[in-house]
């Protein structure tokens, strides 16, 4: 590629500083969701359903209200008073129902009501003085019990046009895509096999729980300050909820403690606002953990069953998929997102894929890191790996020979322009960890994995002070490092120090719309649009000079921080540094800034392969990682050690998600850890050192050839290391998490 | 809620006394406090035992006995230059108790009367024979640390008793004790299950033994059959599979988040042989 020739030319990209948010972050001054405070502040507290599924015939605020310290009680009855704008409906209205409570709690921990108090402790102790009388549902958690003819169901009609007639209520969206012809393929192939497997759902488990300061005036006007990977996706939804115009809601982003995609959308802010407006006063929200895990986004759970068919020398001949995710009680699970991203990674003749959006007891399902995809490859990759055992073949010579490559059809419809999976899989294969032996009791699995990536609407400013310094104001929350490779490509553009770049996350009432940091986009989109905003700005810098020296500005270019002459025939002139063009930029013009929006469309797919070693110990069934490297596109890694961080974070909430974390429910439906000692993250002594291997396939969609990076790392893990798991346990594993329980019975199976 | 410091444990047994509704002790409150902020259990009667003289002295009596204040943390009981040389599996099992922090604050005495089954020290100090001296409106008395617990969360304490010092025997010529636990990570965790043995040498044959078990029933179970299957031996297979089925024979634990009434049963056989096998290496003076 052109590009890999203009990768000596990088000044800053590539290099690895310090991060500019570090200092604040590691002496505590860095301010989060909760450290925010206000003149006479109230407590918001919220009441929780304790039923998985129960008809809210009754609630009696009377004696929190008469609470001495209680200023304000609200429940859905407060948002309902709104006159909606039209268009409250589909997405707003799930989120409305998902943030309080209507007719009906529809999972343990549903919001019923809320309070607000003049201490935290006063807020808590008038929930108990709430009266709500329920009558309890049947419920179901279950993804294939809540498809069953006989389940209770969630609520009649939340089903869209896709969904095939005579199915369950429950199913609420249905996906089908592929090419070629699946049955033919199996007829060619000299192995099929079929197997189902099952995945509990997971948390994000971000360190920060959700919190916010709100307050809204009888005005109409208000403020809110957040932990959100979006705070204009706050804006919009809280306006929408509340009644009110968007433009008069300024929220601003607090710094933030982990998303992974769980802090995409609202839960408590409409309610401190909606608390605000009543008591007349900020009301500032807190979560607890155990708010965290029953009240907020899990990914889905996972059902699937996936059919491959194989000729003996590697070739796949036919692949199908039947994926089902259970999304909790409202519309919103991936299971089209799982489905195309099932067999993505590989160049098919025939394919076939289903998806079944699925509604249970459970809370509203959000965004995970690549939602839906690490599902579908912990199953597909699965399979490929038995039918390698099974064949006598090598795992990462049967995906090179099926590996897509540009100009591959992809399962889910499109062509692939220029990607990286191949180089991935031709570095497992030299790494000296897929060659390295294994000690007895010790399996090795490798997986591939795939994921869309995305552009999104995005705005960004950039303005320069008189001194030759920049401010950077972009609008996607900061949530991998983006500050730092925000800085290093502006840098590389304006031809400044990184340390003469301040980048700030903008409120919603200095830029113009950007879409949530989500998708791997922000490197990508917000990346673009900064180098656009140089760029922009150094315009405005040669007219300047060109002006200076009397000269036309297309006989001026800009070169190492300076404006210079474009040849020898527009004149004979010292560079001229920008801070000398600043330096009276007030008096040859006004201020210079640079802007770009724009909904870039380029975002470019990204694939990886991961290897895993893992030892199980017979006779407990528990598991340890003990070597992972970690092979990604990288397209151009603007920040090494960034990437390497999004890579590792990947791999380490992949072995969580793989060994130990889940979702516990009891019979009666209810959560039964929702704290992180029972709810099992990887502790740090869990995990091994995480190797990695940035490849870079350049990007023909960005300036730079970025790739997204942050979601990929986290789809080859299940797989690969439940493949490891299998092959050092000698019995296939098909339903994670693979806790020592699961292992220990199938070991015993087994024997 | 009500918050006393009494000057020693006769005062504090008379507050506990006349204390209406829920009363705690306080020494580290890694439980107390947790459960108090979590809403499980809000004391109406807090009383905080840790500025009593002497609950912080790890003490070397002259026959060799250990005597400990209920407010020795982990950190201290890890940190002593001899204890853990006289019972390594005794300080090894609070020293597995959450985080570092925790470490800091947590004890022995409130690890034991929190009543939990799952309490990483109860089987290291009953295999290790331990008792506590409980004082009460009576004045004290010396219970073995097995008649303590009565059920998850229950103890045999009865209105203002409070226990006021943990006993260690001597350790003895030619003893070891160890304690292992299960837990699907590599820590900050509960026990899925726990063993702790401790066994006594005559040459190479085992003279004394206990076994105790965690997790694997209401209370912390103290196993005679285990230590039974292997005094008198050196503990070779046949011992070691006896030791592992005596286990297996007394667990009775439930199906939880934490673990399967399978898998539980299983692992306690097999930490039971892991455990006896570290101890009967300490005892013969060997590092394990």
């Amino acid at each position: 590629m052109a590009l890999d020739d203009r990768k000596s030319q990088f000044t800053f990209v590539g290099t690895s500083p310090d991060r500019p948010d570090g200092l604040d972050k590691v002496t505590g001054r860095a301010k989060y969701g909760a450290d925010a405070y206000a003149p006479g502040m109230l407590h918001g507290a919220i009441l929780r359903s304790p039923h998985a599924h129960a008809r809210i015939v009754k609630i009696d605020t009377s004696k929190a209200e008469a609470h001495k310290d209680v200023k304000a009680v609200v429940t859905r009855a407060d948002f309902a008073k709104v006159p909606f704008k039209p268009g409250l409906e589909g997405e707003f209205w799930n989120v409305l129902e998902n943030v309080m409570a209507g007719d009906k709690a529809l999972y343990d921990g549903h919001a019923v009501a809320a309070v607000a108090a003049t201490s935290a402790l006063s807020a808590r102790d008038a929930l108990k003085l709430i009266d709500v009388e329920y009558e309890v549902l049947p419920h179901v958690t279950d993804v294939d019990k809540a498809m069953a003819p006989d389940a209770p169901v969630i609520r009649e009609g939340a089903a869209d046009y896709s969904v095939p007639e005579g199915m369950h209520p429950n199913v609420v969206r249905y996906h089908e895509s592929g090419h070629g012809d699946v049955e033919a393929g199996f007829a060619e192939a000299d192995l099929v096999i079929e197997d189902r497997f099952v995945t509990e759902a997971t948390h994000q488990g971000y360190i920060e729980p959700h919190a916010c300061l709100a307050s809204l005036g009888n005005d109409g006007k208000g403020e809110l300050w957040c932990t959100t990977q979006g705070h204009w996706i706050a804006q919009k939804t809280c306006a929408a909820l509340l009644g009110i115009e968007t433009a008069q809601l300024r929220v601003s982003a607090s710094e933030i403690g982990g998303g992974f995609g769980g802090k995409t959308t609202v839960f408590i802010e409409p309610v401190a606002l909606a608390l605000s407006r009543k008591a007349n006063r900020p009301v500032k929200i807190v979560m607890t953990r155990s708010e965290v895990f029953r009240a907020t986004g899990p990914t889905s759970s996972a059902s699937m069953d996936v059919k491959i068919g194989m000729k003996k020398d590697g070739t796949i001949s036919a692949a199908q998929g039947v994926f089902r995710l259970q999304g909790g009680a409202f519309p919103g699970a991936p299971g089209d997102l799982t489905a195309m991203c099932a067999f993505a990674p590989y160049n098919l003749t025939n394919v076939k894929q289903t998806g079944y959006d699925v509604m249970s007891n459970r809370p509203k399902q959000a965004a995970y890191r690549a939602p839906g995809a690490p599902m579908a490859a912990f199953a597909v990759e699965s399979v490929i790996d038995e039918m390698c055992n099974e064949l006598g073949l090598d795992p990462v010579e049967v995906r090179l020979k099926n590996a897509a490559h540009e100009g591959t059809k992809a399962s889910f419809g499109p062509r692939y322009e220029r990607i990286g999976l191949v180089e991935t899989l031709e570095a497992a294969k030299a790494h000296p960890h897929y060659s390295a032996p294994l000690k007895p009791g010790q399996g090795r699995g490798i997986s591939c994995g795939f994921w869309f990536n995305h552009g999104g609407e995005t705005s960004v400013s950039l303005a320069l002070s008189e001194d030759g310094s920049a401010q950077l104001m972009v609008g996607t929350p900061d949530i991998g490092g983006s500050r730092a490779s925000m800085a290093l490509m502006a840098a590389e553009v304006l031809g400044i120090p990184y340390e003469n770049i301040r980048v700030t996350i903008a409120d919603t009432a200095t830029l113009g719309y950007n879409d949530v940091s989500h998708g791997s986009r922000v490197t990508y989109a917000s990346g673009l649009a900064t180098i656009k905003a140089a760029h922009h700005a150094v315009e405005k810098l040669c007219e300047r000079a060109a002006a200076k020296w009397g000269i036309p500005v297309d006989a001026v270019k800009w070169e190492n921080g300076c404006a210079v002459p474009s040849g020898s025939n527009a004149g004979d002139f010292d560079p001229m540094p920008l801070a000398d063009i600043t330096a009276d930029m007030g008096s040859t013009g006004g201020p210079i800034s640079g802007h770009f929006e724009a909904t870039p469309e380029g975002a470019g797919v990204s694939f990886g392969t991961h290897i895993v070693d893992a030892e199980v110990d017979p006779e407990t069934g528990k598991t340890s990682i003990t070597r992972y490297t970690v092979i990604q596109d990288a397209g151009k890694a603007i920040h090494p050690s960034y990437v390497e961080g999004q890579f590792q974070g990947g791999a380490a909430q992949g072995i969580g998600w793989a060994l130990n974390e889940e979702y516990v429910y009891g019979e009666d439906g209810r959560l039964q850890n929702s704290i992180f000692l029972d709810y099992r993250v990887p502790v740090a002594s869990d995990l091994p050192m995480i190797d990695t291997v940035i490849v870079e396939v350049p990007n023909p969609g960005h300036p730079f050839g970025v790739r997204g990076v942050g979601e990929t790392g986290i789809v080859p893990p299940l797989a690969a290391i439940a493949n490891a798991v299998s092959n050092a346990a000698g019995v296939r594993m098909r339903q994670l998490p693979m806790s020592p329980p699961r292992i220990l019975a199938a070991l015993k199976g087994n024997g | 809620m009500d918050y006393h410091s009494p000057a020693n444990f006769a005062e504090a047994s008379a507050l506990a006394s006349k204390a209406t509704g829920i009363t705690r002790f306080l020494a580290g409150g890694t439980d107390v406090l947790v459960q108090l902020r979590s809403e499980l259990v809000t004391p109406d009667t807090l009383i905080d035992i840790k500025k009593i003289d002497g609950v912080r002295d790890i003490t070397r009596n002259a026959d060799g006995s250990w005597t400990l204040g209920v407010a020795v943390t982990g950190a201290e009981m890890s940190e002593h230059p001899d204890l853990g040389n006289d019972w390594p599996g005794l300080v090894e099992a609070m020293d597995l108790i959450g985080s570092t922090q925790v470490q800091g604050r947590a004890t022995l005495t409130g690890n034991l009367c929190n009543g939990s089954p799952a309490a990483d020290s109860v089987p290291a100090m009953i295999a290790a024979g331990a008792t506590v001296t409980v004082t009460g409106p009576k004045g004290d008395r010396e219970v073995a640390v097995e008649d303590i617990p009565t059920g998850p969360g229950k103890t045999a304490l009865t209105k203002g008793e409070v226990v006021s010092a943990v006993n260690i025997p001597s350790r003895g010529e030619s003893g070891g004790d160890a304690y292992l636990r299960f837990i699907p990570r590599t820590e900050m965790d509960i026990a899925v299950v726990g063993v702790g043995v401790n066994l006594r040498l005559e040459g190479d044959e085992i003279t004394e033994a206990r076994v105790s078990l965690g997790a694997v029933a209401p209370t912390v179970l103290l196993v005679e059959d285990c230590a039974n299957a292997i005094i008198g031996t050196s503990l070779d297979g046949e011992a070691l599979e006896a030791l592992a089925a005596g286990a297996t024979a007394a667990c009775n634990p439930i199906d939880d988040k934490r673990g399967t009434i399978e898998f539980r049963t299983e692992v306690a056989g097999v930490l039971a042989k892991r455990a006896a096998k570290i101890a009967y290496a300490r005892a013969k003076g060997e590092q394990a």
